[in-house]
């Protein structure tokens, strides 16, 4: 749709389509198209740090440019990609599968999403002037406290803009979840992909103030002289690592539950089965997010907390291994007897299976706190979190990418490169990955530069280069599929899969009011059970009438390119106070934003009715 | 079916800010950030915690703290709270001009609090020598109660804006929600203080 319009209506308007827009779905583009930039740059970043890592004593990146690699790699990865891609599979999904026409929010959606890109801009920014930030992606204090220069003023600026902007998404989300379900659309009826992003929403709202004071107390510390970590002012740095895992455990649950959810709801569709243990995976799911808060000292087994915190924290951290060994059972009997139809979409899920079952088995093995003083900082620990993260999120995110592509963009990518992107980068992954934890238990520490001949290193390395390669043809093949397609790909109807769930009951891409008539929901999969009583699609809800949309608006990008501006303005005052005009021009400019919206009031717009019947006819 | 007309019914609902969709999102959305801020401030509570005996030398809480000048602000503060529960009860009860005069009370008793934080700021600053760079502990209660105090700030600009923005039209159902939102938000500002009164100020005198 948003390319016949844009053809129709020439490129600048459809750019500025794109700046005001308040639709879910096209945000969920904005966030698909810059999650996927960002997921290249961090990739290119680990492609780097591998060449570097190929052989013993290489000199192919300085040891700085190295730690400002490493750094920007997982910073980006996590941030920049994983987060946003998740938050383009949320918009362009859950209003849909609970039957809404938008989501609670629709402005503040739109600021969430500029807030994230600048953000992240300002991040990147680094490389450009004078150093990007190196102090690894969990900046421990006292080291991110007194690195020179300017680069972990970029890390803590880009992620205190854009992790507003995720604060702002999440509360979007429960709300939209809560209050904008069609009528029947009960909690025990919505589709485990709308599960998990209601409990990862919860998780953003309660981590993200977290890692908003950390990034404040760091920014004190650096830009004005404050001294939370600085020990000859009396201050103490594991407060930096209590907020940062405070936040930074619930947030790997953040990544993982949609990926959950999206194979949850693939592994049905392409079953022919409802979901295995609906409640059990309801109840799985809202357990993990209760316990993701209970274990973020695992990740401080070594700096001393005294055997008895490190019991507790052990314990719990090995607890969570029973709702995910539920949620694996279910998926497994969710395709036992099933109809399996095995496309590029159920591929990644079947291979999630086994992949995530590795990393978890890893993840009990660190949480063992006796035995993590051997393990905390090597290789091993970069291997199980790429199980889970890649494995798990990644696979995740090409998985529910294959199997809304047909939903978001009205055609279906490509099986044959779809198929070639999976075998490469799963290989790839497996390749790159494995040998780590070997690389790990022999000594190898994580965030070196590089290590020395003859200490058995060198093959493991070598191999694990040769499958980051791979990984990145996967990669490439998956953006020439993308281009293939929407250059030659056939259009297809708005329910290609024999779907189950409510974003299958209308066109695809879908109409930019969802649903014409709200639709009723009568129980779990309400689309299948329409089809099964004979049923084209949904019964509304209602009769046609007018339907309230929002308007659009350009204040969340003025506002986002604001603090953009005062971003730069507080990283620079340290140098010349001039700069403190640039912040209160850049503050000025957010303020003024939000009382224009403050002061103006936007009532939206209806849609009539007899245009509604019009487009029935086309 | 004009917005003008369903957001500007004869008689109002008995829970006008409730009464719509966009009131009733605006409504569970802000006290989902208000869950928010609640971590957030028990974040900086958790780090001025850990950090209020580590005066590295400098002046420390008994030295500098009065209960005097804490004790009117605390009063102020919470009869605001108490004047902008008369404001949204007279909210409910459509009576406009009477919630104008009890949040314009809210507010000045908000700008009397502020006004004595900024003189104890102050009398810390070139009285004591006590500032953000004197030691960890001067870090972490000037971060701690000068968030609060940020967010006073905010809440008094908000409800400035809100007064002046819909003084001639009155209440209508696209309203009501932002003052009570406005007036929730204060609440909270209110039982932070309480926190900081207790934690900061009593404790660190007695």
């Amino acid at each position: 749709m948003s390319t016949a319009t844009a053809q129709k209506r020439g490129f600048g308007a459809a750019i500025w389509d794109y700046l005001t827009t308040v639709d879910h779905k096209k945000i969920a583009h904005l966030y698909l198209v810059s999650g996927g930039l960002f997921f290249l740059i961090g990739g290119l970043e680990a492609l780097l740090i591998r060449i570097q890592l190929i052989k013993p004593s290489n000199d192919f990146v300085s040891a700085g440019f190295y730690n400002e690699l490493l750094t920007m790699h997982g910073t980006t990865m996590i941030f920049l990609a994983a987060m946003p891609l998740i938050f383009a599979l949320l918009n362009a999904v859950v209003p849909l599968q609970i039957g809404a026409r938008d989501v609670a929010f629709p402005f503040l959606n739109s600021l969430g999403f500029w807030l994230f890109l600048f953000g992240g801009i300002i991040l990147n920014c680094g490389w450009f002037l004078g150093g990007a930030p190196d102090a690894g992606w969990t900046a421990y204090a006292p080291l991110s406290a007194v690195s020179p220069g300017h680069g972990v003023d970029f890390y803590v600026l880009g992620l205190q803009i854009s992790g507003a902007g995720t604060l702002i998404g999440g509360i979007n989300f429960l709300v939209t979840i809560i209050n904008m379900r069609a009528p029947g659309m009960t909690y025990m009826r919505m589709p485990l992909f709308t599960w998990t992003a209601f409990v990862t929403s919860s998780l953003i709202l309660f981590a993200f103030p977290a890692l908003t004071v950390g990034l404040f107390l760091l920014m004190f510390d650096r830009l004005f002289g404050s001294g939370f970590f600085n020990a000859s002012m009396g201050g103490n740095s594991v407060i930096w690592e209590h907020l940062f895992w405070i936040f930074g455990h619930p947030e790997v649950y953040i990544l993982i539950l949609p990926a959950f959810g999206v194979f949850s709801d693939v592994l049905s569709t392409f079953s022919k089965k409802r979901l295995f243990g609906y409640t059990a995976m309801v109840f799985a799911t809202t357990l993990i997010g209760f316990l993701g808060f209970m274990v973020w000292a695992h990740h401080m087994f070594t700096t001393g907390l005294g055997p008895a915190a490190n019991s507790i924290f052990a314990i719990a951290t090995m607890a969570i291994a029973v709702p995910t060994g539920i949620k694996i059972f279910n998926w497994l009997f969710t395709l036992w007897g099933g109809s399996i139809t095995i496309n590029s979409a159920m591929l990644w899920a079947l291979a999630f299976i086994p992949t995530f079952t590795i990393g978890g088995t890893t993840g009990v093995m660190l949480a063992a706190a006796a035995a993590d003083y051997q393990y905390h900082d090597t290789y091993f620990v970069v291997a199980h979190f790429h199980y889970v993260i890649v494995g798990g999120v990644v696979f995740g995110l090409f998985c529910g990418i294959h199997y809304w592509w047909p939903k978001m963009f009205g055609k279906i990518l490509n099986e044959t490169l779809g198929k070639i992107t999976f075998w490469t980068f799963f290989l790839g992954f497996h390749l790159t990955f494995f040998i780590q934890h070997f690389l790990g238990l022999m000594g190898m520490p994580r965030r070196y530069w590089t290590y020395l001949p003859n200490q058995e290193l060198d093959t493991g390395n070598l191999i694990s280069t040769i499958g980051a390669f791979l990984m990145a043809i996967g990669t490439i093949v998956f953006i020439i599929n993308v281009i293939y397609t929407s250059v030659k790909g056939h259009k297809v109807s708005g329910d290609p899969w024999d779907g189950r769930t409510l974003e299958w009951s209308i066109p695809s891409p879908p109409p930019h009011y969802n649903f014409k008539q709200t639709p009723l929901v009568r129980g779990l999969d309400p689309l299948w059970i329409e089809k099964m009583e004979g049923r084209k699609g949904i019964t509304p809800a209602e009769p046609l009438d007018d339907i309230h949309m929002p308007n659009p608006s350009i204040l969340p990008f003025i506002m986002s390119l604001g603090l953009f501006i005062a971003g730069f303005g507080f990283i620079y005052q340290v140098d010349n106070l001039a700069f403190l005009w640039v912040v209160i021009l850049g503050m000025g400019i957010t303020l003024g934003a939000m009382f224009v919206r403050s002061i103006k009031d936007d009532l939206g717009h209806h849609i009539h009715k007899e245009d509604l019947e019009e487009g029935a006819d086309q | 079916m004009s917005s003008d007309q369903t957001l500007n019914p004869e008689t109002l609902p008995e829970q006008p800010e409730r009464a719509t969709l966009e009131g009733k999102n605006k409504f569970l959305g802000f006290w989902f950030f208000l869950g928010g801020e609640t971590v957030l401030f028990a974040s900086l509570f958790g780090t001025y915690l850990a950090l209020n005996n580590a005066t590295n030398d400098g002046p420390g809480a008994e030295e500098l703290f009065g209960l005097e000048l804490v004790f009117i602000m605390t009063m102020l503060l919470l009869t605001s709270s108490l004047t902008s529960v008369y404001a949204m009860y007279h909210m409910k009860n459509n009576s406009f001009s009477k919630m104008q005069l009890w949040l314009g009370i809210t507010v000045l008793l908000g700008l009397g609090f502020l006004g004595c934080e900024l003189y104890e700021f102050y009398h810390y600053i070139h009285g004591e020598g006590f500032t953000l760079r004197s030691s960890a502990f001067g870090s972490a209660f000037y971060t701690l109660v000068g968030f609060h105090g940020g967010h006073v700030t905010f809440g008094l600009l908000w409800i400035v804006t809100l007064m002046v923005r819909n003084a001639k039209r009155g209440l209508n159902l696209y309203n009501a929600p932002k003052f009570y939102i406005a007036s929730l938000y204060w609440h909270f500002i209110d039982v932070v203080w309480v926190f900081i009164f207790t934690v900061v100020y009593l404790m660190g005198v007695i």
